[in-house]
């Protein structure tokens, strides 16, 4: 599975399901945007690590709304006690999905330590994380994507040819917050 | 208890208190923590307090995400954390709270300050008003009957500006 596919795949489910999406940064938010552009979408422009984090403040937030983190092995790799928090935290409505490729991606394609012996479903089980799946094709994801806990997606190394985000990130943001929430402070 | 030991106990609480009263009077109803020797009391007045949500993190920087993430739905997050966390949330202070403009109110305890026991908190100590001096994020430094007012203020400050702001509180202000 390529992780366009991945991704045009969760972020159909997000519409049906009505979820809001943390999208880690490069090449993954900008794959998103390119297949399916919402407000409910938060793109990440820096803050590599953070997206499974933005994730669970939100879904602690908004506990009546779906909330999907696409995050990455390398970024995972980066916040590795998000998982353990994740686990002790996290409510159903939230769901994190590693799409594993075992490469660091935006940056060329440098391997993660997955790719040698790290297994970040097993690392996920350890955290405490009670809801861990694997997945490697499609419509394995695709039934998978109304749950919660952690899933790991297996996708191929490689990214799309896809043009940067043309939205400032003011405009992510307030555009984002706008659909997120009624509890809203500014306008 | 022998009533010494009790005012003992109280007197210890009350920096703690005006800190906690200046989150309640701010409307925090969120904080991500890390913990530190000096924050034990208010973290435990956080986590008895049903209004809160308390998040223990691992690390700082994730704090920071979770906070940022409680804004975006619609809630009014704090972290709480030593000093030396701040040098952990750099990045993520810079590339997500101020890059979108995302408030967040740091109750930080300043160790490395005059009093301080341990040399290992004396580097980080040294550079905490110069690193927030120079990511342009303002900061407090008040006395404990000033708490109350300062975290309140900071907070405000925080909305007003969409961007992060700081209370210090040095090893002095728990009196200790």
């Amino acid at each position: 599975m390529r992780r366009i596919d991945a991704i045009a795949i969760i972020a159909e489910a997000a519409e049906a399901l009505n979820a809001l999406i943390v999208c880690n940064l490069g090449y993954p938010s900008r794959e998103l945007f390119f297949i399916r552009d919402r407000p409910e979408n938060f793109y990440m422009l820096g803050s590599m690590g953070m997206a499974s984090s933005i994730a669970l403040g939100l879904s602690l937030a908004l506990p009546e709304r779906r909330v999907i983190a696409i995050d990455g092995d390398g970024s995972v790799l980066m916040n590795l006690g998000t998982l353990a928090t994740i686990a002790s935290f996290a409510s159903s409505n939230y769901l994190l999905v590693i799409l594993d490729n075992r490469v660091y991606g935006s940056t060329g394609c440098q391997p993660t330590c997955t790719s040698r012996c790290t297994d970040l479903a097993a690392v996920a089980r350890g955290a405490g994380v009670r809801d861990v799946r694997v997945v490697s094709g499609e419509e394995e994801l695709r039934r998978r994507l109304s749950g919660s806990g952690v899933v790991v997606a297996i996708v191929e190394p490689g990214n799309a040819d896809v043009p940067v985000i043309p939205l400032t990130p003011e405009k992510i943001l307030s555009r984002f917050m706008e659909r997120a929430s009624s509890r809203m402070r500014r306008s | 208890m022998s009533l010494k030991i009790i005012q003992i106990m109280s007197n210890d609480l009350r920096p703690s208190e005006q800190v906690y009263r200046g989150l309640k009077r701010a409307g925090i109803d969120l904080v991500a923590s890390v913990p530190c020797v000096n924050l034990q009391e208010l973290l435990c007045l956080l986590s008895s307090d049903p209004d809160i949500i308390h998040i223990p993190v691992t690390r700082e920087e994730e704090g920071i995400g979770v906070c940022a993430g409680a804004y975006m739905g619609g809630m009014s997050p704090a972290i709480a954390m030593q000093n030396s966390g701040l040098g952990n949330s750099i990045n993520a202070l810079a590339s997500l709270d101020m890059l979108y403009g995302i408030p967040l109110l740091m109750v930080i305890s300043h160790r490395g300050t005059q009093g301080e026991r341990l040399v290992g908190q004396i580097p980080m100590g040294r550079l905490t008003e110069p690193l927030l001096k120079t990511m342009g994020i303002p900061f407090f430094r008040p006395r404990p009957h000033e708490a109350e007012k300062a975290v309140e203020g900071a907070w405000s400050l925080a909305l007003n500006e969409m961007r992060p702001v700081a209370v210090l509180l040095d090893i002095k202000f728990w009196g200790r």
